[in-house]
């Protein structure tokens, strides 16, 4: 009932159970000053004009019926965002990675892109990771933060590591085989800067903490009589 | 599984030894298998690795999908009794012949819980 503008309102008529309020309507009425908008229209509660409704155009009645009746999909109200970010993980964060090619390597977190995907970066100088997505739940965050605010992350989006898309080729077949394969393989060197000129501003606030380039060359790994549910990260 | 680099080996994951399936004296339980996880050793450990998932992990001599190995995945449900032993549930029941050391094919282990997964670390 009560509009959330400023300040979160309190509610008027709190619920004693679920679908009962703790006030009657008549009770209501006078909370919600009701007679006082009443009183300053001059006894009657104030009512807008109508407005002037279109002319609607007479329906026709249509001329072809479909033979069965086809059912409508239900509305679906819901709306994509990414995913939550655990409260561990922050930019700057260090997360170590466990699975895929880069298991065990510990890296750097820059941010959380709109498909729920983690940005993160080796940084490559150091362990060889480039900048990559990685999903949440494959990640273990630690404690250790490394300071990013020299960087700048605004330019990767999910866009920017999707496939290229290849235009679509005649099928000349003595062609088709050469040039798929020469495109494939090299990476851009577009990307190849902006990882060298991420990684530059980042290493510097690295290599101002002792042990972090380090710390961040080595793989995580565990060991005899370590008890995974006992360590702290 | 052959990777072009020889690397440090990573081991990202914890060990368990397979003791059987869920039982009474008589009657067994195919269906949920039970795990001894190494270095768990009472119902309150358990907890962190509730909902893990775990792959049993065998030798086959026919190549599939280009691996000698197959895995059967599960997950660990709940604890089992007071000393840190876990049930857990397997895409298809796991076979007897993992519960015995003996057998040439089978592959020490299997119990690898990764990490990751739902707990927030």
């Amino acid at each position: 009932m009560a509009p959330k503008d400023r300040k979160p309102h309190v509610c008027r008529n709190p619920d004693l159970i679920r679908g009962v309020g703790k006030y009657s309507r008549s009770k209501m009425y006078h909370k919600r000053g009701l007679w006082a908008i009443k009183a300053k229209n001059g006894g009657a509660f104030p009512k807008h004009e109508k407005k002037a409704a279109a002319a609607a155009l007479p329906e026709k009645p249509p001329k072809f019926y479909p033979a069965d009746d086809v059912k409508k999909p239900l509305v679906n109200k819901r709306k994509a965002r990414p995913t939550k970010l655990r409260a561990s993980i922050t930019p700057g964060t260090v997360l170590i990675i466990l699975a895929g090619r880069f298991k065990g390597k510990r890296v750097v977190f820059l941010k959380q892109l709109t498909s729920g995907l983690l940005l993160v970066t080796g940084p490559f100088k150091i362990n060889g990771v480039p900048l990559r997505r990685v999903n949440q739940s494959y990640v273990i965050a630690t404690s250790t933060k490394a300071d990013i605010t020299a960087v700048n992350v605004e330019k990767f989006d999910d866009k920017y590591f999707g496939k290229k898309v290849e235009k679509k080729k005649k099928k000349g077949e003595g062609e088709f085989f050469e040039a798929e394969k020469e495109e494939k393989n090299t990476l851009p060197q577009e990307k190849k800067d902006d990882q060298k000129t991420l990684d530059a501003a980042l290493i510097t606030s690295i290599e101002a903490v002792p042990d972090l380039k380090s710390y961040l060359g080595a793989r995580f790994s565990l060991k005899a009589g370590m008890k995974p549910h006992e360590l702290v990260f | 599984m052959v990777k072009g680099r020889q690397g440090e080996r990573v081991r990202l994951y914890t060990r368990g030894t397979i003791l059987g399936y869920k039982r009474s004296k008589s009657n067994q339980y195919p269906n949920t298998s039970l795990i001894q996880i190494e270095g768990v050793n009472t119902k309150e450990e358990v907890g962190w690795y509730q909902g893990k998932r775990m792959a049993y992990i065998y030798k086959a001599k026919v190549k599939r999908n280009g691996s000698h190995y197959r895995c059967i995945w599960g997950k660990v449900t709940r604890p089992h009794g007071n000393t840190g032993i876990v049930r857990a549930k397997f895409k298809s029941n796991l076979p007897p012949k993992s519960m015995v050391k003996i057998h040439p094919d089978m592959d020490l282990l299997a119990a690898f819980c990764v990490f990751s997964g739902v707990k927030s670390v």
